[in-house]
């Protein structure tokens, strides 16, 4: 009796044990949910600038509006014309170069090349008035375009090739009086469609965020936490938070997910360990372009053919995407991209204007980083290839000249003549031209930041942790347990398993031959 | 021949749980290290490192046992009838030979055995848990905090580990296969699970008194 009840007993707990070790409910995240709670309230305007006088009267310009503006904000622009947004580069250490400014003046890419010479089209995204050479007054604090990142009327847009001045058609007046904290479309307006697009240069930031779901990205989701650019990119004294390694090179002012998120955000504590070696980013967004393609090549080697009439062409493919454009070449566009994945410590390496070309593949913006560096993550990587133009004598990238209005003026999309447009182009920037020039292959890198999916989206441990074929296979400068293994201590440790089978067989199989004999010979 | 009570309750519980959790750990962690995929690989770690704290657990009561029950004193090697030993398991045994030692509650071990042993307790077992150990707290902290064993490459303490797993698993088939070698297939297996095992009779004055006392513990 006393046996029963205590096994029953026993039973009961065992069975009790087993039921609290096998039953999983996902507990709350709390720091999480947090986040949720302070991101749900939205900001508010705390003045509304339609009832200042100023702000009544009837713009002629575009500068007397900025004007407008500085009567009150009588400090702002001092803290715009230090940001790289005017400047157009940034002064920094630069290991191997010393003390430098890079930016979009001097550094090259792989998309439209370079906006020297080109800046009456590419200063379109310049947040100044007036940049239609290199001789614009980076001093003159009436050309501050406050407009184009505080409108909230949506009207304010920037004309095509005006050198940053307003479309003529922007109503001013209601523009001035419509301001605030910049939306999505203001940051989008140049970071959604740069490269001469929707999404052609990121991959990871395009219009479709102005309205998308927690599937695309679940900060900027219209039916999740709604989150401006703002939110996170934060903007004091008008130096906003966050880089963009197209023109930055280093580890400073850069915008981490953990500055909200915490270095421990996960609740099981070996995810939260990777940390110290993979990026956020690199499990929870694991793809991008999720919407709309992004243009992965850019071949300008291709540029040039014309149609029967001898006029320009473009070819599309079924999505719509430009495949061909005489002025620019040969692209190659992808969607639902998997990113590729590299060591990455904040720093980069750029080809800046005038640097000798010393490897092939060019590549215009490095990213450095080792297994070996401590700083160093594994960050997700859009890759963009192509070729461009370049000099074989010199060793340089050529910065061609490609915008012009007309015929005439050495332009590439006009004269379709490259070597008129290289020597335009490097006179413009100061550099010489030997007079022949042939296309090199180069690729630029992109590390992808937005596009965060939704957490049961995120890569799962066997995505990277698999023998063949893993996320990581290309990064081969470390141990990764479940990819990689010692094929001399797996051969030694088959030998021991297989052969340590084989003995105890055969030693067994002659016990019983043995055996069998024994019998024989007792019965005989 | 008698029936003699040659593994006590916990050496017996001992035992068989630390097989369960050391095969378990062989099944998760070959799936770690990549040679197959059952489980998948977050939950094959997930439940290796349990299995792993529950067998340091093991180890830590199975040191205390030993060395408060003087059981420890098993292992001592002897190189005496080591020979033999060797002799009978490649010769011997094939010609019916009689066992050279005799299997006893105070000698459970024979001179192979109290070697091979011995070597598993402080060479194999260390090997693994320091390996273990360095493995599973790695690089625990953020580069901003302190560094645990940032210089110890993990492909070296993930090569030791499987090195140590391949050992272990000749060891187990070795080990099994050797239980059969009993006065009959089965005998050795069945006394390290009722604690009972047919021994021959050794001198009678040096059982006597054991046997009675382990009587006596069992009727307890």
């Amino acid at each position: 009796m006393n046996k029963t009840i205590t096994y029953s007993v026993l039973i009961t707990i065992l069975a009790l044990l087993l039921v609290n070790f096998f039953h999983y409910e996902k507990p709350l995240n709390l720091s999480q949910y947090e986040l949720k709670q302070e991101f749900a309230i939205k900001h508010t305007a705390s003045v509304d600038h339609s009832k200042f006088d100023i702000l009544q009267q009837n713009f002629k310009t575009p500068q007397d509006v900025t004007e407008a503006c500085l009567t009150c904000h009588n400090q702002r622009h001092e803290e715009i014309m230090h940001s790289s947004h005017w400047n157009w580069d940034r002064v920094d250490y630069v290991e191997g170069k010393g003390i430098s400014k890079l930016g979009k003046k001097n550094v090259l890419n792989n998309f439209c090349i370079g906006a020297s010479t080109n800046e009456q089209a590419c200063a379109k995204c310049h947040i100044g008035f007036g940049m239609s050479h290199n001789t614009f007054d980076f001093n003159n604090a009436r050309n501050v375009d406050c407009m184009v990142c505080h409108d909230k009327s949506e009207e304010y847009i920037k004309g095509t090739s005006m050198a940053g001045y307003p479309d003529r058609n922007v109503n001013l007046n209601r523009v001035a009086q419509n301001v605030g904290r910049p939306d999505k479309i203001n940051c989008g307006a140049c970071h959604f469609y740069s490269g001469g697009g929707n999404n052609v240069k990121h991959g990871d930031l395009e219009e479709a965020l102005l309205a998308c779901d927690r599937n695309v990205d679940v900060h900027m989701a219209a039916n999740g936490i709604n989150m401006d650019c703002v939110d996170c990119h934060s903007a004091d004294k008008h130096q906003i938070k966050g880089k963009l390694y197209s023109v930055s090179s280093t580890n400073v002012n850069r915008l981490r997910c953990e500055e909200c998120h915490t270095n421990k955000p996960h609740l099981d504590d070996v995810l939260n360990r990777h940390f110290s070696k993979v990026s956020c980013q690199t499990c929870h967004i694991p793809i991008y372009a999720k919407e709309n393609s992004t243009k992965m090549a850019w071949h300008w080697s291709e540029a040039g053919k014309l149609d029967e009439s001898g006029n320009p062409y473009h070819e599309e493919d079924s999505l719509g995407n430009h495949t061909y454009l005489s002025i620019k070449g040969e692209f190659e566009w992808a969607k639902n991209v998997e990113p590729e994945y590299m060591w990455f410590n904040g720093n980069a390496q750029h080809y800046a204007l005038g640097d000798t070309v010393t490897s092939v593949p060019v590549q215009v913006n490095k990213l450095l980083g080792s297994a070996e560096d401590v700083h160093s993550k594994i960050y997700p990587v859009k890759v963009h290839r192509g070729d461009q133009i370049y000099d074989p004598n010199t060793k340089m990238l050529i910065q061609p000249k490609v915008y012009a209005e007309a015929k005439g003026d050495s332009a590439y999309w006009k004269d379709f003549d490259w070597k008129l447009a290289a020597e335009a182009g490097m006179k413009g920037v100061g550099l010489p031209f030997s007079g022949e020039f042939e296309f090199i292959e180069t690729e630029m890198y992109w590390p992808i930041n937005h596009m965060v999916s939704p957490a049961d989206q995120a890569l799962s441990c066997e995505d990277c942790h698999v023998r063949e074929n893993g996320r990581l296979a290309a990064l081969n400068d470390f141990y990764l347990p479940g990819r990689d293994k010692n094929d001399w201590i797996d051969l030694l440790g088959n030998i021991l398993l297989w052969g340590s089978l084989a003995g105890v067989f055969i030693h067994g199989l002659a016990r019983l031959i043995n055996g069998f004999k024994r019998k024989e010979l007792e019965s005989k | 021949m008698k029936q003699v009570y040659i593994y006590k309750k916990f050496e017996r519980f001992w035992h068989w749980s630390q097989a369960a959790l050391i095969l378990f750990l062989a099944l998760t962690g070959f799936e770690i290290h990549g040679s197959f995929s059952l489980l998948g690989f977050e939950k094959a770690v997930l439940f290796h490192r349990i299995a792993s704290y529950m067998l340091l657990a093991l180890i830590a009561f199975s040191i205390f046992w030993h060395f408060t029950t003087g059981e420890w004193k098993q292992y001592i090697p002897t190189i005496s009838k080591l020979k033999d030993q060797i002799q009978y398991y490649t010769v011997g045994i094939f010609k019916n030979a009689p066992h050279p030692t005799i299997k006893s509650a105070n000698k459970k071990l024979n001179p192979l055995q109290a070697m091979t042993y011995l070597g598993f307790k402080l060479l194999m077992a260390p090997v693994m848990i320091l390996t273990g150990l360095l493995y599973l707290y790695y690089k625990t902290f953020d580069v901003n905090d302190i560094i645990v064993v940032s210089d110890i490459p993990l492909e070296w303490i993930a090569w030791a580990h499987t090195l140590g797993a391949w050992l272990l698993m000749a060891f187990i088939i070795v080990h099994v296969y050797m239980t059969t070698t009993g006065h009959s297939v089965t005998t050795n297996i069945k006394a390290m699970i009722t604690g009972w095992e047919l021994l021959e009779d050794e001198d009678e004055n040096s059982t006597e008194k054991n046997e009675g006392d382990n009587q006596k513990e069992e009727k307890q």
